[in-house]
């Protein structure tokens, strides 16, 4: 089970209290994109065996959205950040690097 | 004048290892907007009697309080009769700072779990460390009782009080009086 923190209200939870928002960090392609990007922004998603980044919602809490990183084979969360962001930051993705050396996700290591 | 009952009209069941009541109409405004905004806090504070509380924290006096709901939302509360008086009242002292200010009391329900037991009875039900030590008075959570969403806090060392949603007030009767059926004690917080 994920003991998640949302950096919304700060508290510390099991993931009962919140609900999963699927793959993070996913950009948009709408009606007037190449098909080819349409068909990756709808469909395709990572599935990692390790490092992953998702989004969380804090639904039974504050009902605020949040960002996670997680491994999916352990499931040690990495940390949670804030949903108003493009990437993780850069400190999370150090502290990473030094538990999961070489790692990479989509554009990110 | 229609009569005006509360979602359960004042349950109570006393049968199990702790006392389960339904607590009767009870006013709620839910007021959204920046709670940093010195209008926001002004109209909070003034109509309740009580301090702006802390993140995660509620402050109450009897009937009046504020809870801390989320980074842009809080819970008033006062007597229910005086709703519409208090809606005014900070609807005059927001202005026209950007926020929204609504009655909800007939859209939520409040109950009390009371007796030595209540605090063992609370963590049956929901993901939330409720030792002593985690969870004290002035405290307040939004979290989930089973299967619903719900939200509380202590009133004293004896006694949590709980806001659901109105159309949820039956179940977690139900679901708490499952929780403190007869015999059902843990000993966990001993
Ligand atoms: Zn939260």
């Amino acid at each position: 089970m994920l003991i998640l923190e949302c950096p919304c209200c700060g508290i510390t939870a099991e993931e009962t209290e919140f609900h999963g928002g699927g793959e993070a960090h996913l950009k948009r392609f709408g009606p007037d994109s190449e098909d080819k990007d349409f068909e990756n922004y709808l469909f395709m998603r990572e599935n990692p065996k390790g490092v992953h980044f998702e989004r969380w919602r804090h639904n039974n809490g504050c009902g605020k959205w949040f960002h996670a990183a997680r491994c999916t084979m352990t499931l040690e969360v990495f940390g949670t950040y804030s949903a108003q962001t493009y990437e993780p930051p850069k400190a999370l993705c150090d502290a990473i690097s030094a538990k999961r050396p070489g790692w990479s996700w989509g554009a990110f290591s | 004048m229609s009569n005006l009952v509360s979602a359960l009209d004042k349950a109570t069941d006393s049968s199990g290892i702790a006392v389960i009541e339904e607590m009767g109409l009870q006013g709620m405004i839910t007021l959204r907007g920046d709670l940093s905004a010195e209008s926001v806090k002004i109209a909070s504070t003034s109509v309740t009697g009580v301090e702006m509380p802390a993140q995660n924290m509620a402050n109450h006096a009897g009937a009046s309080g504020i809870c801390w709901m989320s980074t842009d939302e809080l819970l008033i509360l006062c007597p229910y009769d005086g709703v519409a008086d208090t809606l005014a009242k900070m609807h005059k002292l927001l202005g026209d700072t950007h926020s929204l200010a609504v009655d909800v009391s007939d859209a939520r329900a409040c109950l009390r779990v009371s007796g030595p037991n209540a605090r063992e009875v609370m963590a049956k039900l929901a993901p939330v460390d409720l030792a002593p030590e985690g969870f004290s008075v002035g405290m307040f959570r939004r979290t989930r009782l089973a299967q619903v969403a719900a939200a509380f806090w202590i009133v004293d060392a004896q006694t949590f009080q709980i806001v659901c949603f109105r159309s949820n007030a039956q179940y977690v009767f139900d679901v708490l009086n499952v929780a403190a059926q007869s015999g059902s004690e843990v000993g966990f917080f001993k």
